[in-house]
């Protein structure tokens, strides 16, 4: 039936963001946060990173000192990281993903519904654990954290490029067990710099407390230059 | 899995234009995707085609064009595609760049629809359409 020479098919030019609609939230919080002065800063990295230790951490220094913070954090599953954060003292809420590998603009948007951030200096996101899929998210942050620890190896930044790129900042986290991991700082710092040349990268543990301060000191500045 | 996330996105992206365009019977969808944007094609495909049952996409194809990382390379003063992604060093003089002008693209560039068939026009379009096996 159809002729030798068949019709071309009509095409529909889009150009189009395909996580548009991600974007569009993202920015109407980030909005938000820089209209109330909030320094958001999302945390990536994979399981085990430490990401929730660091986070205690920070939050409880930040509490002590009388700076007022908030965090959300996002799991697969339980609120068991929510109920660890929450004991440093300051307002914690769950995402629970249900099985999504990452988290995405809306569903932090949801879970920030009816929380004043106003008058908050810091309001961390942890992410769920995960090198590759929050790459593309953007969560209206205003700090993109990757983190990497010593027991993970060197190479990380090589095997995850696309996450790693789009870090702001890096922390190397469990630096107190370097040496017994022969963990090669150098290494390591070269090559996160062939994936994000230029990264501030920070030397951490949370069990020591080595590099907090600095951290800290990092989230200060951010937050007086206004990101 | 994030791909089911992106799929789902392009599948609503996609639907909404043909419904704008009058609809039509959707042959492919095609999309850019930069090698840094920590997409795995397969993975896309497949949740490409979970993702268009029961839309106005059913049996359409995802078309993926892969897009390789361009950085400009400051000591060459020109810019220079990479063959990978583990390194944003200038293949032709070693300098690490991170000025990227491409590779970390997540576009719905196009869609294919059917040609509209001569001896039906003036006919509803929006009527259940008949999708033909591949």
């Amino acid at each position: 039936m159809s002729d030798a020479a068949s019709p071309l098919p009509r095409i529909l030019e889009v150009r189009t963001k395909i996580l548009k609609k991600n974007d569009e939230i993202a920015r109407a919080m980030r909005g938000r946060f820089e209209a109330q002065g909030v320094v958001v800063v999302n945390i990536v990295s994979s399981p085990g990173t430490g990401k929730t230790a660091f986070l205690e951490e920070t939050l409880a220094r930040l509490h002590a000192r009388g700076i007022p913070v908030a965090a959300v954090v996002g799991d697969l599953e339980t609120d068991n990281d929510a109920r660890r954060l929450a004991r440093s003292g300051v307002p914690v809420r769950q995402i629970m993903t249900h099985g999504l590998c990452h988290l995405e603009a809306e569903m932090v948007q949801a879970h920030l519904d009816g929380w004043d951030l106003s008058g908050l200096h810091y309001l961390f996101i942890e992410n769920v654990g995960n090198l590759v899929c929050p790459t593309s998210w953007d969560l209206g942050e205003s700090v993109r954290l990757a983190m990497l620890s010593v027991t993970e190896g060197e190479d990380k930044p090589l095997k995850y490029p696309g996450l790693f790129n789009t870090a702001d900042l890096v922390a190397i986290t469990k630096i107190d067990l370097a040496s017994a991991c022969e963990f090669d700082r150098d290494l390591a710092v070269a090559n996160l710099e062939v994936v994000r040349p230029g990264i501030r990268v920070l030397e951490t543990s949370a069990k020591t407390g080595q590099g907090i301060d600095e951290w800290l000191m990092e989230l200060d500045g951010r937050r007086l230059r206004g990101r | 899995m994030h791909e089911l996330s992106i799929a789902t996105s392009i599948v609503e992206i996609a639907a909404g234009h043909v419904l704008e365009a009058g609809g039509g019977r959707v042959l492919a969808v095609i999309v850019r995707v930069g090698r840094l944007a920590s997409v795995h094609e397969g993975a896309l495909r497949s949740a490409f085609d979970v993702a268009i049952a029961d839309t106005p996409l059913a049996g359409s194809e995802l078309r993926v064009v892969a897009v390789p990382v361009r950085i400009f390379c400051r000591s060459c003063a020109g810019e220079r595609e990479l063959a990978g992604i583990g390194s944003l060093a200038c293949p032709t003089c070693g300098t690490v760049s991170g000025d990227i002008r491409a590779g970390t693209e997540l576009e719905l560039e196009s869609i294919e629809l059917e040609p509209p068939d001569t001896s039906t026009i003036g006919a509803a379009t929006t009527g259940p359409v008949e999708i033909a096996t591949p």
